[in-house]
């Protein structure tokens, strides 16, 4: 390459005026290993502007893949429990009658029951108040100590005196 | 949208990403962090992303943006001397691209430059866009974006001619 060439062309590029093709052209001629001793001061210049270009980026990009979550799922798990719910209540339904076994279907029979059952609470209930009977002896008792009235009488004749 | 399709979309622009974050925050880890936020942005509303006319630029604003709001933050802090003693956690892949101290000379020589020429140059000379691209990354017009080029061309050429004169490194 004409050294002339070259330095019209760094005059161009001094002042911003050279297009990419010729910048390429300087860059290549300053990475030759001899060159014109005037021109020997771009040569760093150039090589720097080289041996940047190849600094590459190394560090490794932590990509998440933001899983949207879907609300619309949230309705459908929730129908499902609902569904799930009727389904299981109804066989407690069913069972309730088997164990409802207190209750009747005639009046009288009914009747016959309570009146059954209410005989047996009171015959309980007599049983524990018989024991209280026991209550009338003190009663008894509290009588005899009438007599000490007597015994106040007659001191307060005496104290008169 | 799969992550495979969202990787191939993303996978060709990712490291210029990097590299753009990068020469913004300078820190390499700061680097890694910002792009890493940057992609994840992108793959929360992939469902937008059909919309975008061109992900790549849209990518490399959304960078550009979170860089600065990065850098406002950390001067509302305080901690901006962090960076300054920097140490480049890409040690092997730097030597392998520095042939001599000079080439380190000019990463110093950017960081100097102002944000905006920073990136410009990060766009132009290192990724290669044309123009239109980037003024349209940066929200900028077209003769702005070559005007701040230039300058920074000339800043870099001065202080490379200086050190490569007296021989300061």
């Amino acid at each position: 390459m004409v050294l002339n060439n070259i330095e019209d062309l760094l005059e161009k590029y001094e002042n911003g005026e050279t297009t990419l093709k010729e910048e390429q052209q300087l860059k290549h001629y300053f990475s030759q290993e001899t060159l014109e001793p005037h021109l020997e001061m771009y040569k760093p210049m150039f090589t720097y502007f080289l041996g940047n270009q190849q600094e590459q980026f190394t560090k490794d990009l932590p990509l998440k893949t933001t899983r949207t979550f879907n609300y619309k799922w949230i309705s459908v798990a929730a129908v499902a429990v609902l569904m799930l719910g009727f389904y299981l209540k109804e066989p407690i339904v069913a069972s309730y009658e088997e164990y409802a076994y207190g209750t009747f279907n005639k009046p009288e029979k009914a009747l016959d029951e309570v009146t059954k059952s209410l005989a047996m609470i009171s015959s309980h209930f007599n049983k524990g108040t018989s024991t209280v009977n026991y209550l009338s002896e003190v009663k008894k008792g509290t009588a005899t100590l009438d007599y000490l009235n007597e015994i106040e009488n007659t001191t307060s004749i005496i104290f008169k005196n | 949208m799969t992550q495979v399709e969202f990787l191939n979309i993303v996978m060709p622009f990712k490291d210029k990403v990097f590299r753009l974050a990068k020469r913004l925050l300078v820190s390499t880890e700061e680097a890694e962090d910002a792009t890493q936020e940057v992609l994840l942005k992108l793959w929360n509303n992939k469902k937008k992303m059909h919309e975008y006319k061109n992900v790549e630029a849209f990518s490399m604003t959304m960078t550009k943006n979170f860089c600065f709001d990065k850098l406002k933050s950390k001067q509302a802090q305080n901690l901006k001397i962090v960076h300054s003693n920097y140490e480049d956690g890409n040690t092997p892949l730097q030597k392998q691209v520095e042939l001599n101290d000079s080439v380190d000379w000019v990463s110093k020589i950017i960081e100097e430059l102002p944000e905006q020429q920073r990136m410009i140059i990060q766009l132009r000379d290192i990724e290669e866009y044309d123009f239109d691209e980037i003024a349209k990354m940066l929200d900028m017009n077209n003769t702005a974006v070559r005007v701040n080029l230039s300058r920074a061309r000339k800043t870099i050429r001065e202080k490379l001619t200086n050190t490569h004169n007296y021989g300061i490194k």
